[in-house]
C-alpha cells in the first residue's frame, strides 16, 4: 500500500491579485514530523487551509491519506486533526469543557483516546477546572493540541503552534510532538521560527507562496557552501555594514550578540579580519570559526 | 445523536456564563412590558384644564361641574376674558380650555342652542383629540339628561368598545410587545452567536469537525427557540396578571403560534449570520433591519390601514405584522385557528423560504 500521506502537486491559490501560493508540490510520508518554515506571509496558512479543506485552491490537487481535499472533503474531515494559527478554543469553556466538547463533536470521548494525550493533558489537568479564557499561551496551546487530537486523528495539521508562547514551553511542545509520532501520527507543522526547523524529520523554506527547499535539516546543513565566523564587538550596528563592505564576504547576518560572516571557502584570513576591524577602531573583537546552523541555512536560502 | 447534544449543551454554557445575554434574555422583556405598559399610555387622567365662563349661569355651572368630576379633568385656573387663552396655553400647563358663551342658559332655553368652544393645544395632536372627544361625550351627555322631555325624536347611540371596553393601551402593547422582543432576542441572539464563532475562529475547528452545517445550524437555535419560548410565557403572564390583559382564545393556539414565529426570527438570525462575519455588522442588521420594521411597520402603533399605499405595501412583506394580527385575534377577541390560518401560512412560509436560504447560504469553507 501506498505509504504517503499527504501529496501535494501543483497547487495555487490567489486571493485577488495576491499569489498566496504559487505552483506547490510536496508529499509526506506517514508518520513524518514535516515542517513548514516561512516568514509571514508566506502562504502557510492557506495551505494549511486547503489541506484542511477549508479553502479551495484554484489550481493543483492534493490528498490527505488518499482523499481528495475537494472531492472527499468530509472523509478527511473524520481523520483530520486541525489547530488553526490563532487560539480557537472557547474562552467561557473550562479546560475540561473545551476537551469534552471536542471529543463528542468527533464522536468519542476523553476517556476513550486518553493515552494519546495524557502526556500533554497531565500537565494542564491541575487547571481543569480553569477557564481557557485565563491560560498562559502555552497551556493554551497545550489544550488546543490536546482537542486536535483527541479523536485520534491520522493527520495533525498545526499552523503555527508555538507563536507566541514562551521558550520553556515552545520546547515542551516540541518534545510532545516528537512522542506523538510514535503514535504513527502524520503530523504537519509551520512555524516562523527557523531554530525549530532542527526538530522536524523533514522542513520546507516557503517564501513568498513557492517552496524554496525541502529536506532533513542534517542535509540542509550539509549543503551549506559558505565557510562562517561568529564575529562580536561593540558598536554592533557599524559592525554589521563594515563587515558587509569588507572584500570577499558574502553574507553578513546578525544573531543576537554575534554577525555571522559568510565567504567562499578559504576566501578570507581571520588575522586579515581582525587586523582590519582593529585598525577601523572596533574594541574586543572576537572572531570564531562556527559550524553553520540551520538558520544560517535558511537566511542563505532566502536571500537568494 | 451524541454529537449533536453535546454541541447544544456548550450553547447553554455559552448563556448561561455571559450575565449579559441573560440580561438581556429575561430582564429586557420585563422591563419594557412594564415601561409600555405604565408610561406609553394614551389613556387620560387629570388633564388640566381652563374654563372660560362668560355666562355664569345654572347650567354652565353644571356642565363645568360634570366636566371636572369625571375623572379625566382638573380646573387648572377660571379665565376671566377671552384674551387671556392663548397666555394660558402658552404657560404650557392647559391641555383644553372650554368656553360658554354669554347668556348661555337663556339662549339655550329661548332658540334651543346656546354657544360652547372647545380649545385644544393641538401641539399634541392625539392627546388633544382624545380630550376634545372627552369633553364634548360629557357636554352631550348633559344636555341630553335635560332635554329629554322637550324633543321631540332623538338617536342616542350605545358606543362600546368591544374586546377592550376600558380602551386600555396596554391590550395593544402586549401583542406588539411580544412580537417585538421575540424578534429581538431570536434573531439578534443567534446571529451573534454564530458571528462569534467566526471571529473567535472556533468556527474554522467547527467545519473541520464532522458535524453536518444543518446540525451547526440547529444545535445554536434549539436554546433560544426555549428561551424565546419561556421569554413569550413571562409577557404573557405579566401582561395577565399585572395589567389585566385576557387570553380569550385557546392558549396552546397561542403558544403554538409563538413558537411558529420564534422559529421564524431565528431562521432570520441564521440567515443574518451567514451573510456576515463579524459581530458588529450582525448587530446593526438585527437592530436597524428588524427592530425599527417591527415596530413601524407592523401595525404595532401605527395602523396599517392609513399608511400611504407604498408602506402599506412593505407592511405586508414584514412576518410581524402576521404575527401580531394572529395574537390579537386570539388574545383579546378569542379566535379559534380558522380565523388565523392564513397568517399562520404566510408566517410559515416565511419561516421556510428563510430556513432554505440560510441552509444554502452556510458555507462550508471559509470565505
Amino acid at each position: 500500500m501506498n505509504n504517503l500521506s499527504i501529496i501535494v502537486s501543483n497547487i495555487s491559490r490567489n486571493y485577488d491579485s495576491v499569489k498566496a501560493l504559487d505552483d506547490v508540490s510536496f508529499e509526506v510520508p506517514r508518520g513524518e514530523l514535516f515542517g513548514f518554515i516561512g516568514p509571514d506571509g508566506a502562504g502557510k496558512t492557506t495551505l494549511f487551509r486547503i489541506l484542511a479543506t477549508l479553502v479551495l485552491p484554484d489550481k493543483g490537487t492534493a490528498s490527505v491519506e488518499g482523499f481528495d481535499v475537494v472531492k472527499d472533503f468530509k472523509k478527511i474531515r473524520k481523520i483530520l486533526g486541525y489547530m488553526p494559527g490563532r487560539f480557537s478554543l472557547y474562552m467561557d469553556l473550562s479546560v475540561e469543557e473545551n476537551l469534552s466538547f471536542y471529543a463528542t463533536i468527533f464522536g468519542t470521548t476523553i476517556k476513550e483516546n486518553y493515552d494519546l494525550i495524557k502526556d500533554i493533558y497531565r500537565q494542564i489537568e491541575p487547571f481543569k477546572k480553569r477557564m481557557a479564557g485565563q491560560l498562559s499561551g502555552g497551556m493554551k496551546q497545550k489544550l488546543a493540541l490536546c482537542c486536535a487530537l483527541i479523536h485520534k486523528p491520522a493527520v495533525i495539521f498545526l499552523d503555527e503552534p508555538t507563536t507566541g508562547v514562551d521558550a520553556v514551553s515552545r520546547m515542551e511542545f516540541w518534545e510532545m510532538l516528537r512522542r506523538l509520532k510514535e503514535s504513527n501520527i502524520t503530523i504537519m507543522v509551520s512555524t516562523p521560527y527557523m531554530d525549530e526547523a532542527s526538530l522536524c524529520d523533514r522542513v520546507a523554506l516557503i517564501q513568498d507562496g513557492k517552496i524554496m527547499k525541502i529536506s532533513r535539516p542534517e542535509e540542509i546543513i550539509a549543503d551549506y557552501r559558505y565557510q562562517l565566523w561568529a564575529v562580536r564587538s561593540g558598536r554592533f550596528f557599524e559592525l554589521l555594514s563594515d563587515l558587509h563592505a569588507y572584500p570577499g564576504v558574502h553574507s553578513v547576518h546578525a544573531f543576537g550578540q554575534s554577525a555571522h560572516v559568510a565567504f567562499n571557502k578559504s576566501a578570507l584570513l581571520m588575522d586579515d579580519l581582525r587586523r582590519h576591524l582593529i585598525h577601523a577602531g572596533y574594541a574586543d573583537v572576537v572572531i570564531e570559526e562556527i559550524r553553520p546552523a540551520i538558520e544560517d541555512c535558511f537566511m542563505e536560502l532566502m536571500s537568494q | 445523536m451524541k454529537r449533536f447534544t453535546g454541541f447544544v449543551i456548550k450553547e447553554f454554557y455559552h448563556i448561561f456564563r455571559d450575565y449579559r445575554t441573560l440580561l438581556i434574555l429575561f430582564g429586557i422583556p420585563a422591563v419594557q412590558l412594564l415601561l409600555f405598559g405604565y408610561v406609553i399610555t394614551n389613556e387620560i387622567k387629570d388633564a388640566r384644564i381652563a374654563i372660560y365662563d362668560a355666562s355664569k349661569d345654572e347650567v354652565t355651572r353644571k356642565i363645568s361641574e360634570k366636566i371636572l368630576s369625571s375623572g379625566y379633568f382638573i380646573l387648572e385656573k377660571n379665565l376671566n376674558n377671552y384674551s387671556q387663552i392663548s397666555q394660558t396655553f402658552r404657560e404650557g400647563k392647559t391641555k383644553l380650555v372650554i368656553v360658554f358663551g354669554s347668556k348661555f342658559a337663556e339662549k339655550l332655553q329661548q332658540e334651543g342652542k346656546a354657544e360652547l368652544q372647545i380649545l385644544g393645544d393641538a401641539s399634541d395632536p392625539n392627546t388633544a383629540n382624545i380630550l376634545v372627544n372627552y369633553a364634548t361625550g360629557i357636554i352631550n351627555n348633559y344636555l341630553i339628561s335635560i332635554d329629554i322631555e322637550q324633543m321631540p325624536m332623538r338617536i342616542i347611540p350605545e358606543v362600546r368598545m368591544q374586546y377592550n371596553p376600558e380602551l386600555k393601551g396596554v391590550f395593544m402593547f402586549v401583542p406588539g410587545i411580544m412580537a417585538m422582543l421575540l424578534m429581538l432576542i431570536s434573531a439578534l441572539m443567534t446571529s451573534l452567536s454564530i458571528t462569534r464563532e467566526k471571529e473567535l475562529g472556533t468556527m474554522e475547528l467547527l467545519l473541520v469537525s464532522p458535524l453536518r452545517p444543518i446540525q451547526i445550524i440547529i444545535g445554536k437555535v434549539i436554546p433560544y427557540v426555549v428561551l424565546a419560548f419561556i421569554d413569550s410565557c413571562v409577557i404573557l403572564a405579566m401582561g395577565n396578571f399585572v395589567f389585566g390583559v385576557p387570553v380569550q382564545g385557546n392558549i396552546i393556539l397561542l403558544l403554538a403560534e409563538c413558537l411558529l414565529y420564534i422559529t421564524m426570527a431565528l431562521s432570520l438570525g441564521i440567515l443574518i449570520s451567514s451573510i456576515t462575519s463579524s459581530q458588529q455588522v450582525a448587530m446593526t442588521i438585527s437592530l436597524m433591519a428588524l427592530m425599527l420594521p417591527t415596530i413601524l411597520l407592523s401595525g404595532f402603533i401605527f395602523p396599517v390601514e392609513n399608511m400611504p399605499v407604498i408602506l402599506q405595501g412593505l407592511c405586508y412583506i414584514m412576518p410581524p405584522k402576521y404575527f401580531i394580527t394572529i395574537i390579537k385575534d386570539i388574545m383579546l377577541k378569542g379566535n379559534g385557528f380558522i380565523y388565523v390560518w392564513k397568517d399562520t401560512v404566510i408566517l410559515a412560509m416565511f419561516t421556510v423560504v428563510f430556513m432554505m436560504m440560510s441552509i444554502k447560504k452556510f458555507k462550508i469553507r471559509l470565505a
